[in-house]
């Protein structure tokens, strides 16, 4: 029996929306998966997840970041999880970035880590490839997570999808 | 990293106490998937950063693995290799100590397992919350179907509440 199991799916309609919000998350899986296709409306390609609503700065990343001339890296923390990558406003029309988060055991009682490789691409020199790992400091199950770009909207057609995956 | 929809899981193990050998293994894996994927989350005891978790297919200890791994470690973007190793590289595993709250997550792919014909690749991701971030590229220099696999973490024991889930990925 397969158990990666699509709990949730969003496809962004006219006029584009500042966020995109799971909520209600069932408690039953072993871990979450999250895949996107987006885009931006603004000068802005990063991608994040915010979890149960929490807006502090509880958020540690760190992440490897290839631009098609140079590989950099660098850590801190944020609001958000970073992670994902999405063609800015200026980027090639009618293209979106692509991104997958992984969750695991996102109900257990300990710290939430998140891994996640997001890509940007563009017909320039300039299109973008990262790895991130992410922590959310903080012990609570997750039952609800909101997607949320770097500044603006995502665009008409952006899409997003809550997978669940059980182990047994 | 992108988990097809066909995911089943084939064998689950969770630790309730704390692994001294650092050991873990699948055998008798079937032979009816296209792809394997582990998925291992959890700690070793120690205090120190973090060790090595390392995978043997079919018992094969001899010299037949290589990897190239790249990271990032302290803000810092890097990249290395490892030849002629007796065992595969596949991501670091934290090291939290006994009260952390903190642990590392591996996802190691292994790539058209059951075939006779082909040297066997591997795709391993690492997550380290407060250490690293990496992408690790690997191969067994085999022909043999994978039938079963060793998982071991060097730096010992492996926390209890440690998970290691061995899933089948079937093309369509």
């Amino acid at each position: 029996m397969a158990n990666m199991i699509p709990i949730s799916t969003t496809t962004v309609g006219s006029g584009g929306v500042s966020s995109i919000a799971f909520t209600g998350i069932p408690q039953t899986y072993t871990d979450l998966v999250i895949y996107l296709s987006t885009r931006a409306s603004a000068a802005s390609d990063s991608v994040g997840l915010r979890f149960n609503g929490d807006s502090g700065s509880n958020y540690a990343y760190r992440y490897i970041l290839g631009n098609g001339a140079t590989a950099t890296a660098g850590t801190g923390t944020t609001t958000y999880t970073l992670g994902g990558r999405q063609p800015e406003s200026t980027f090639t029309a009618n293209t979106f970035g692509s991104a997958s988060f992984y969750i695991p055991n996102y109900t257990s009682i300990y710290y939430k880590s998140v891994s996640s490789d997001g890509v940007s691409e563009n017909n320039a020199t300039t299109a973008m490839a990262q790895l991130t790992g992410s922590l959310w400091n903080n012990i609570s199950p997750i039952n609800s997570i909101t997607i949320i770009p770097g500044s603006g909207n995502f665009v008409q057609y952006s899409s997003a999808t809550l997978y669940g995956i059980r182990k047994y | 990293m992108p988990l097809p929809s066909t995911m089943t899981p084939i064998a689950t193990n969770t630790l309730t106490s704390n692994l001294a050998s650092g050991v873990i293994t699948f055998s008798n894996i079937p032979q009816t998937y296209t792809d394997l994927v582990i998925v291992a989350v959890g700690q070793g005891y120690t205090s120190s950063s973090y060790g090595n978790l390392q995978v043997q297919f079919n018992g094969d200890t001899g010299t037949n693995y290589s990897s190239t791994e790249l990271k990032e470690f302290a803000g810092t973007a890097s990249s290395s290799r490892r030849t002629t190793q007796s065992y595969l590289f596949a991501t670091s595993f934290l090291d939290a100590g006994s009260a952390s709250l903190l642990v590392g997550t591996s996802i190691i792919n292994v790539f058209n397992y059951a075939n006779t014909t082909t040297f066997k690749s591997t795709l391993s991701r690492g997550n380290l919350p407060g250490f690293k971030t990496e992408l690790n590229v690997g191969l067994w220099r085999s022909t043999a179907a994978i039938t079963s696999l060793t998982l071991t973490a060097n730096d010992t024991p492996i926390n209890a509440g440690a998970s290691f889930t061995l899933y089948g990925i079937k093309a369509a």
